[in-house]
């Protein structure tokens, strides 16, 4: 257990989500094991008679997401509600908890999977590992992010009055944004293809996952990867994480002989027609934050959609000369595989409305990753010059 | 109310009188419905014998029943288990739960003991007890077919006219109430069928809200590969398992000596589907439709079956695994324990069974004829009986389904601690051991598995009560369902509270099996898995179990669920949870 517990601090860390020392990790079987000794420690520790989960993490979010949240969270009202596709599926909304005690946080941890604790940080909590709660975390972070700056340059182009202390957290956040790589100096060591054996795709596709997630393209365990060699795509399994695909990369027959990548990733459809219809032989699909943000930036205000955009969009919408199109997780009747495969012929790339970017890479993800790099870069350039002018 | 009906149906068929039983709210609150109403309803009675007439069997659906609540169609059937003499219940899918709340009542509770073989027929509020002699031991397809109903029928086929103890109960032709034998406390009760046909509709307290809540579950159904996915439930059926099982290297075969079967990839899902050609079918109102229909009306085997027939008996020929389930479902057994009973049998004979072998067994057990009298006992009594106990593979009796427990130690603790018996719907720890929900951990390891384990298992006595399909809590959690609850009921649940209803009906079952002897030596595994290896390679390895590794996480499994060191309740645990405490 403790290994599960020392893997996560560091993954918190290493993903500038968490300091260890600001970070308080549990783990129950029959007895807890906690990553620390803090005050809170007990408190948390009561969590566990209270709920039945056998993890729990209280951890303050580094910076920009530390500015971010507290702002968001000092407004009124007991929930945020992001409208990111990370947040509609799987956490619906955010719960505030005004105070740090075991019967408060068991409340909103009781209805909902994380919750935010001004002044203290998030907490969440996992019936299975450790991992969701790293996952739930990472998620918070995520949507507080997109939410934050989508309801600023909103209010900005609609002319509402900002409120001074969003403005100062804004040009705090703003202060805080690590630079945005370079598009070739992001990825000159990436292995070139065509490659020619399983060994070498997998060898590839972790290379190129664990770059996607150095460069803050990806959070938790979102985003997805795949190769196509001969008859088989070899794509990330559910629920991994891009930095750790070693065995999590499920190989996937086109011939229809096998159906044991049913554990493959929830967008093997997409991947697949992406990969038929152009030829390409690589695909990555991230979730770089800006291209979320500006793919739900919409001048239409009177659409009678309005509300509707993540599933269905009646407009040919595009930022920065990719398209935007809408599309859900998965493969129910408005999902993204019906979508993003034609919009990506174009130009190698295509944003799904409120979720991610899917790019194409010839023969390797040499192409594909600089796709990513460029259409966020230019999604986050698109963004402030939106704002130009029009914070006091 | 809104959601439950606030009635039972209370029927005596010594007496040939029905009756309503309306329970109090906070009844409903407490039990919720199907499995924990079926637990409530059955606790004092679950030491009667299963053949005594005051041993009731118990049809009970949850609130959600009969909305529009996703995939909550279901029905839970209780009483206790002549294969096992633990409690005996399954969740059964089809059409039959919605037409008991259409009825007007949240079940129906039968005891008693007819003179001559009867049915039961439910319109609306009207109950009638019938003659049903007419039906003698015909095939569960001809009877359906005799009775012509508009409505739902839920009837035992010839097999437990036999007295086999893992006979089952089928209802509307395609579902059933597998494992325990069901099907043989009909027949014990003189009971040929029941037949329910309802027109009422169930309150909902708040459509909007119901609304909102059915589109977040929706959102997840399709963002799940293996629900929704090119390879999910929705696209190619439970058989979709079959092929990650092999190369998982869990695959029972050969009676669980090896956990690989090179056969395997001529025998899938998709070899399956190019050979019979089955259309998409399930329960009523569930959109993910995973049960698949040949065009001869013939249900396609489910991936256990299909395992089973294959694997488990070193058997290569599709058409065979086919009608050895198509046999089962005519004749009403439970294709779990037939499967495993005859590779016990192989085990017993030295030798493979052939393709005509085995549909010829499984007649004889249908007919409890020649040494189809033996294996109807099932295989614990089987092997003992045969001097070679250490062939049978059960835990409490219950013959093991298709997932090697060398191969996800979760899955090994689960099987032991399940009240039923060897089990896999308990808990399913597939989820997270193969399939990656909702996130994977590591299937070689103990490892935090005990407090994993009592919450899944709390979770699915939760499940099994609203009575909702398991299948979606594959990306789904008691979260959204909590929301779905509320929305129907009016009442204000959480995610904590209904996890506090499944552990109580947990609890309440670990007290009646306790009541009948079981204990620590019952939570076990057969010796096999702590001995011989399973087929390693794929570049996984498949070790036996270390058994000290074993009884240190089921000692911590019990440590979790507050019993004692014994596997016994204890009285403190019971009065926490609001169970009534009897010496």
């Amino acid at each position: 257990m403790e290994d599960l517990i020392a893997k996560y601090v560091d993954k918190l860390d290493r993903q500038g989500l968490s300091a260890p020392e600001e970070t308080l990790l549990g783990f129950l079987d029959d007895t807890a094991v906690w990553s620390r000794s803090t005050p809170a420690t007990r408190e948390l520790q009561r969590v566990f008679g209270l709920l039945a989960v056998n993890s729990l993490l209280l951890a303050r979010p580094q910076e920009p997401y530390r500015t971010i949240i507290d702002c968001l969270a000092a407004e009124p009202g007991e929930a945020i509600t992001p409208n990111d596709s990370e947040t509609r599926t799987f956490l619906h909304d955010i719960p505030i908890v005004r105070e740090l005690s075991a019967e408060t946080i068991a409340a909103a941890l009781s209805r909902r999977k994380c919750a935010i604790l001004p002044d203290h940080g998030i907490v969440t909590a996992g019936s299975v590992s450790p991992e969701q709660t790293f996952i739930h975390f990472s998620s918070v972070c995520f949507a507080s992010f997109v939410t934050f700056f989508s309801e600023l340059l909103e209010s900005a182009r609609s002319g509402d009055r900002i409120p001074r202390r969003r403005r100062e957290a804004f040009a705090q956040a703003v202060s805080l944004l690590p630079e945005m790589p370079g598009e070739k100096a992001a990825h000159p060591y990436l292995v070139r293809g065509p490659f020619l054996n399983e060994a070498a795709v997998i060898a590839a596709m972790d290379q190129a996952g664990k770059e996607v997630v150095r460069l803050g393209l990806v959070d938790s365990f979102f985003g997805n990867i795949s190769y196509r060699l001969d008859n088989t795509i070899y794509i990330s399994q559910t629920s991994s994480s891009l930095d750790e695909l070693p065995g999590c990369i499920d190989p996937c027959p086109v011939d229809g002989s096998s159906t044991a990548a049913v554990t493959a990733s929830s967008e093997l459809s997409a991947h697949k027609d992406i990969l038929a219809k152009t030829g390409c032989l690589a695909v990555l699909h991230g979730h770089p934050k800006f291209s979320v943000i500006m793919s739900m930036l919409c001048e239409v205000s009177d659409c009678e959609l309005r509300g509707e955009c993540h599933r269905r969009c009646p407009r040919e919408r595009s930022v920065c000369g990719f398209p935007i199109v809408s599309g859900e997780v998965g493969t129910g009747p408005f999902g993204l595989c019906r979508t993003v495969p034609d919009a990506i012929l174009a130009n190698g790339a295509a944003i799904v409305f409120g979720h991610g970017v899917f790019t194409t890479g010839r023969q390797d993800f040499t192409d594909a990753l600089a796709r990513l790099v460029h259409v966020e870069s230019a999604c986050r350039e698109d963004y402030f010059r939106h704002l130009k002018g029009m914070l006091p | 109310m809104y959601g439950w009906q606030g009635k039972i149906l209370s029927i005596d068929l010594t007496r040939k009188q029905s009756w309503t039983l309306a329970l109090p709210e906070e009844t409903y609150a407490t039990a919720i419905g199907g499995r924990g109403l079926a637990g409530f309803l059955l606790s004092e009675a679950m030491s009667c014998d299963w053949d005594d007439p005051d041993m009731p069997i118990a049809l009970m659906a949850g609130p959600l029943v009969n909305t529009p609540s996703p995939t909550s169609g279901r029905l839970c059937v209780m009483s206790r288990s002549p294969l096992t003499g633990a409690v005996g219940d399954s969740s059964i899918g089809g059409k039959l739960g919605t037409m008991v709340k259409r009825a007007g009542y949240d079940g129906l509770l039968i005891t008693g003991k007819s003179a001559s073989p009867c049915g039961i027929e439910i319109q609306d509020q009207e109950c009638t007890i019938v003659e049903a002699s007419a039906l003698g031991t015909a095939t569960t397809a001809e009877r359906l077919r005799r009775l012509n109903s508009r409505g739902s029928v839920i009837l035992p086929g010839p097999s437990a006219e036999h007295g086999v103890r893992f006979a089952n109960l089928v209802a509307d032709g395609h579902f059933f109430a597998g494992r325990g034998g069901l099907g043989l406390i009909f027949v014990s009760k003189g009971l040929a069928y029941v037949m329910v046909k309802g027109s009422g509709r169930t309150p909902v307290f708040d459509r909007k809200r119901l609304k909102k809540a059915r589109e977040d579950i929706s959102r997840l159904i399709a963002a799940s590969p293996v629900l929704f996915g090119e390879h999910g439930l929705a696209s190619i059926g439970t058989g979709t398992l079959y092929d990650l099982m092999d190369t998982r290297r869990m695959m029972p075969t050969a009676n669980f000596r090896k956990t690989h079967f090179s056969a395997a990839p001529s025998l899938n899902a998709l070899a399956l589907a190019r050979a019979y050609q089955p259309r998409k079918s399930g329960c009523r109102g569930c959109h993910i439709q995973c049960k698949r229909i040949a065009p001869s009306g013939q249900g396609m085997p489910e991936f256990e079956t299909m395992s089973h027939f294959s694997a488990l008996l070193e058997n290569e020929s599709l058409e065979t695994v086919f009608e050895a389930n198509a046999l089962c479902a005519d004749l009403g057994l439970d294709t779990i324990s037939t499967g495993a009973t005859l590779a016990c049998h192989s085990e017993v004979l030295g030798r493979r069974l052939s393709p005509a072998e085995i549909l010829d067994q499984i007649r004889a057990i249908a007919e409890a004829r020649g040494n189809g009298a033996e294996l109807a006992q099932g295989s614990q009594v089987y092997a003992r009986t045969k001097g070679k106990p250490e062939a049978s593979m059960t835990v409490k009796g219950l013959e093991l389904p298709a997932y090697d427990p060398r191969g996800a130690y979760g899955m090994a603790l689960a099987y032991a601690t399940s009240t039923r018996g060897g089990c896999h719907l308990r808990a399913y720890p597939i989820s997270h051991e193969i399939l990656r929900k909702p996130v994977a951990t590591d299937r070689f390891s103990f490892q935090g598995k005990a407090r994993i384990i009592k919450i899944a298992e709390d979770v699915n006595a939760a499940v099994d009560s609203l009575t909702a399909c398991k299948f979606v809590f594959l990306n789904a959690s008691l979260e959204e369902y909590a929301e779905v609850c509320s929305a129907v009921t009016g009442l204000p649940w959480s995610a904590q509270d209904l996890l506090t209803c499944g552990e109580r009906i947990v609890y309440r079952e670990r007290i009646m099996n306790a009541r009948n002897g079981f204990s620590a030596e019952d939570d076990d595994l057969p010796e096999r898995f702590f001995r011989e290896p399973g087929s390693s390679g794929s570049g996984f390895a498949i070790p036996p179990l270390d058994r000290q590794a074993f009884l240190e996480a089921r000692s911590r499994y019990y440590s979790v669920r507050g019993l004692t060191t014994d596997g016994l309740p204890r009285r403190e645990q019971a009065e926490a949870l609001g169970l009534p405490w009897k010496t």
